[in-house]
C-alpha cells in the first residue's frame, strides 16, 4: 500500500516542475502542447487500478499478509487438516496396532549420523530388562540394533477413511524392526501414530462444534438484532445467562447425561454439539450488534420499502456485509471448543475409546506417576497448544483483516 | 445510585430463576430417576431395598409431584438453604459438602486477586515498552499461558514441586486438618497450600487480562490529550498513571463478568487433578454416578457464585464510571 501512496504523490504537473528548475528567470506563459484531456486526474496508474478496484476479499488477503503471524499459523492449521485427509498414509502403525513386547517404550531417536558419517536415516532397537526391584520396565538404545527406516513402504493394514483397504505409509519401521518416535503407551501402541489419527477427531470437533454455534448464532442473533425491542431484550437475557455459567462443569453435566449405550460416533455428534450449543453466544453477540447498526443503513431501508422479508433482508443484505466478522469471530471460538474437548475427555466425560483424541490420549496422563515415568504420554498435549495458539493468532490477524475499508 | 443499585439486583433475580430452571432441566435429563435404578440395582445383587426409606425420601422431594412442582419443592429447598439429597452419600447435600463450598468461593477469590495483582504492572509494562523485546517476550509466555490447557499444568506443576522442594502439592490443606473445624493453623495451612492451584487457575486469565490491559492503555496512549500532556512536560510516570490508565481501568474491572466463569471453570478441572477439597471432584463425582441433585446443587452454587462476582464487579464499575451509574433507564 505504500508503494501506491507514493505514486500518487510522485506525478506533479509539468509545470511546477518548470517553475522550480526556472526559478531565476521571470515565468513565461506556458502551454503544454498535449491534447486537454479533461480526465486526467482521475486517471489511475495500473497498481493504483489495482488497489482500488480490488474486490473485498482480494482487499482482506493483502490485509492478511501483513500480519505475518497470522499467515503462519494460517499455513500450520492448513497442514494440520491436510494431516486429518492422510493419518492413514502419514501414521507409521495403526490406530491400534499393539506391541505387546514394547510397552511404554520411550522415544527413539531418529539418526543420521552413524561414525561420524552421514547414514540413512535409523533408529537404535531397543535393549530390554525387566527391573525386578522396581517392577518397571526398562529400555535403553541398543547401538548394535542398527534398524534403517524404510519411506513409501509396505506395513500395517488399514482401511482409507474406513472405506478403502490399503498398507501403504510414508515411513515404516525396518523389517523386524520399530519406529516409535513418541514412544508407546500401556499397550504398547505408537504415540504419535495415535496423535496422528486424534487429530481427525480433535480438529473436527471444533469445526463441527462451531458450526453448530454458527448456525444458532445468525439465526438468535438475526433476530435480536433486526427485530430488536422486547425479543432483543429477552435474548439478551438469555445470553446474559448462559455466559455466567462456568462452562467447563455446563458441559460437564451435559456430557454425563448423554447415554452410555450411545455408540462412538453419536457421543461424538453429541459432544461437538454440546460444545456448539454453550458458545453459540459470543457469535449472536456480533451478529446483533452488527446488525443493529447495519439495518439503519439506507439499502437497508431501501431493502424494506420494496417489500423484501425480513428473512431476505437478513440473508441477502445485511448477513453478507459482515460475513468476514463472523467467521473472524468464529476462528476465535474453535480453541475454546478444542480445549474443552481436551478437558472434558481428560476428565473421562467426554469421548471415550475407541474414539481416539488428544484428550482420550491425554486421559492416560492422569497420574502423576506417568509424569514422572513416562513423560512421553503427555506429548499429545503439543499438538494441542500449538492448534489453539494457531488458531487464536489466526482469528486476531482475521479480525484485523475483516475490515479492510476501515 | 440507588437506582441503579436496585436495577441490578431486580435484573440478578430473572437470571437466577432462569439458571436454577436450566440447572433443574439438566437435573432431570437422565433417562428415570435415581430411585428406580437404585432399586433395580439393590434387587439384582439379591438385596431387599429399604422401601419404607425410599419412599420417605421420595415424598421429601416431591418424586411423585409433576415436573414443575418438582421444580418449585427444589427452588424453595434451595432459597430455605436445603440443597437436596444426596443419593451416592446417602446423606443430606449440606451435610456431604461440608467446607468444600467455602473452599471453592476462597480459590476463586485468591484467583481472581491472584490475576490482577499479576495482570496490572505486567499489563502496563509490556503497554509502555511496546515491541521491546520483553514485551515480545511476555505476549509469548502470555499466549502460550492461554493455550495450555490447566491440568496438565497442574500435573506438571505437582511433579516438580514434589521433586525440587519435596513437598506434597496435592490438596489444600495438611491432611491433619481435614474434616477438623477452622482454628488458626489449618487457615494457615490453607493459606500455605492455595498458591500452587491459584497460579495454576490463574494462568489462562491473567494471560488475557494481560493483553486486555495492553491493548486498551495502547489505545488511550495514542490520544492526543496524553502528547498533550507531555508536551507540556508532566513526569511520564505522572502522565501514565494520572489519565490513561485510569481510563483502561473500566473494561479491567468489568472483565470480572468474563473472568469468573472461566475461572470457576477452570477451578473444577485442576482441582480434580490436584485433589483439591473444593466443589470440582465432588461434581465430576455426582456426574458420573448421576447423583443429580448433588451436581445440580454444586452446578448452582457455581453459577451462583460468577453471577454474585458480575454484580460486584458492576457496581465498583458503577462507582467508578459515572457513565453507567446514571444510564439506567435511559438506554435500554
Amino acid at each position: 500500500m505504500s508503494e501506491i501512496g507514493l505514486t500518487t504523490g510522485a506525478a506533479p504537473p509539468e509545470r511546477a516542475r518548470n517553475a522550480t528548475s526556472e526559478s531565476s528567470v521571470p515565468l513565461s506563459h506556458y502551454v503544454s502542447p498535449k491534447p486537454f484531456d479533461p480526465y486526467a486526474v482521475d486517471a489511475m496508474t495500473a497498481a493504483q487500478e489495482r488497489f482500488y478496484r480490488a474486490p473485498p476479499l482480494l482487499l482482506m488477503w493483502w490485509r492478511l499478509q501483513r500480519h505475518r503471524v497470522a499467515v503462519v499459523s494460517g499455513a500450520l492449521l492448513l497442514a494440520f487438516y491436510v494431516i486429518i485427509l492422510f493419518c492413514e498414509f502419514l501414521a507409521p502403525y495403526g490406530l491400534d496396532s499393539r506391541h505387546v513386547d514394547f510397552i511404554y517404550a520411550p522415544p527413539q531417536r531418529l539418526r543420521v549420523i552413524d561414525n561420524g558419517s552421514l547414514a540413512w536415516p535409523y533408529v537404535n532397537g531397543y535393549r530390554y530388562r525387566l527391573d525386578m526391584t522396581n517392577l518397571r520396565r526398562v529400555y535403553t538404545p541398543d547401538p548394535d540394533k542398527h534398524q534403517r527406516i524404510r519411506f513409501f513402504c509396505r506395513a500395517d493394514e488399514y482401511h482409507y477413511w474406513g472405506l478403502i483397504p490399503g498398507n501403504f505409509h510414508l515411513f515404516c519401521p525396518a523389517e523386524g524392526g520399530q519406529v516409535f518416535f513418541l514412544g508407546t503407551d500401556r499397550l504398547g501402541r505408537d504415540v504419535l501414530s495415535r496423535i496422528i489419527y486424534g487429530a481427525r477427531i480433535s480438529l473436527t470437533v471444533g469445526l463441527i462444534g462451531v458450526s453448530v454455534s454458527f448456525a444458532l448464532g445468525i439465526i438468535i442473533g438475526g433476530i435480536a438484532g433486526y427485530y430488536g425491542g422486547w425479543t432483543d431484550m429477552f435474548i439478551q437475557r438469555a445470553i446474559e445467562v448462559i455466559q455466567s455459567f462456568p462452562h467447563i462443569p455446563l458441559w460437564m453435566a451435559l456430557s454425563a447425561v448423554l447415554p452410555v449405550t450411545w455408540s462412538p460416533i453419536l457421543v461424538y455428534f453429541g459432544i461437538t454439539i454440546i460444545l456448539g450449543m454453550i458458545e453459540w453466544t459470543h457469535l449472536a453477540r456480533a451478529v446483533r450488534s452488527k446488525l443493529l447498526s447495519l439495518r439503519e443503513e439506507d439499502f437497508c431501508t431501501a431493502a424494506v420499502l420494496m417489500g423484501a422479508s425480513p428473512a431476505r433482508i437478513i440473508g441477502r443484505h445485511l448477513l453478507p456485509s459482515f460475513m468476514s466478522h463472523l467467521i473472524a469471530s468464529a476462528t476465535l471460538v474453535i480453541p475454546g471448543m478444542i480445549l474443552g474437548e481436551t478437558a472434558l475427555s481428560f476428565l473421562g466425560l467426554g469421548l471415550r475409546p475407541p474414539i481416539t483424541s488428544w484428550g482420550v490420549l491425554l486421559n492416560e496422563a492422569q497420574n502423576i506417576s506417568v509424569v514422572a515415568l513416562y513423560p512421553w504420554l503427555m506429548l499429545p498435549v503439543i499438538p494441542v497448544i500449538l492448534t489453539v495458539l494457531a488458531f487464536n493468532f489466526l482469528g486476531d490477524g482475521l479480525r484485523d483483516a475483516a475490515d479492510p475499508y476501515h | 445510585m440507588l437506582g441503579y443499585l436496585v436495577h441490578r439486583i431486580l435484573i440478578m433475580i430473572p437470571t437466577l430463576i432462569a439458571i436454577s430452571i436450566l440447572i433443574f432441566i439438566i437435573i432431570h435429563l437422565p433417562p428415570g430417576d435415581y430411585f428406580s435404578t437404585y432399586i433395580a440395582e439393590l434387587q439384582s445383587q439379591g438385596e431387599g431395598a429399604n422401601l419404607a426409606k425410599i419412599a420417605f425420601l421420595k415424598a421429601q422431594y416431591g418424586f411423585d409431584l409433576p415436573l414443575w412442582e418438582q421444580y418449585l419443592y427444589w427452588a424453595l429447598g434451595l432459597l430455605q438453604g436445603d440443597m437436596g439429597y444426596s443419593f451416592l452419600y446417602d446423606l443430606p447435600v449440606n451435610k456431604v459438602v461440608g467446607d468444600r463450598l467455602l473452599l471453592t468461593f476462597l480459590v476463586s477469590f485468591t484467583t481472581i486477586l491472584f490475576t490482577y495483582i499479576v495482570a496490572f504492572p505486567i499489563g502496563i509494562y509490556s503497554a509502555t515498552h511496546q515491541y521491546s523485546p520483553s514485551d515480545y517476550l511476555l505476549t509469548f509466555v502470555g499466549f502460550l499461558g492461554l493455550a495450555t490447557p490447566s491440568f496438565l499444568l497442574a500435573l506438571v506443576l505437582i511433579y516438580l514441586a514434589n521433586v525440587y522442594f519435596g513437598i506434597s502439592v496435592g490438596g489444600l490443606m495438611d491432611p491433619i486438618y481435614m474434616d477438623k473445624p477452622w482454628t488458626w493453623p489449618k487457615a494457615l495451612s490453607v493459606f500455605a497450600h492455595i498458591w500452587i492451584p491459584v497460579a495454576v487457575i490463574g494462568t489462562a486469565g491473567t494471560a488475557a487480562m494481560i493483553r486486555r490491559l495492553r491493548a486498551n492503555l495502547l489505545d488511550e496512549l495514542q490520544k492526543q490529550y496524553v502528547v498533550t500532556a507531555r508536551a507540556k512536560g508532566l513526569h511520564p510516570m505522572k502522565v501514565l498513571f494520572k489519565y490513561p490508565l485510569r481510563m483502561s481501568l473500566n473494561p479491567f474491572i468489568s472483565d470480572i463478568g468474563s473472568l469468573l466463569p472461566h475461572v470457576i471453570s477452570g477451578a473444577a478441572v485442576v482441582s480434580i487433578v490436584m485433589s483439591l477439597p473444593t466443589t470440582g471432584p465432588m461434581l465430576l463425582e455426582a456426574l458420573r454416578s448421576q447423583d443429580m441433585y448433588l451436581a445440580g446443587s454444586f452446578l448452582m452454587f457455581m453459577a451462583f457464585l460468577t453471577v454474585i462476582g458480575v454484580f460486584l464487579s458492576d457496581l465498583a464499575l458503577a462507582v467508578l464510571d459515572p457513565r453507567i451509574r446514571l444510564q439506567v433507564g435511559r438506554s435500554q
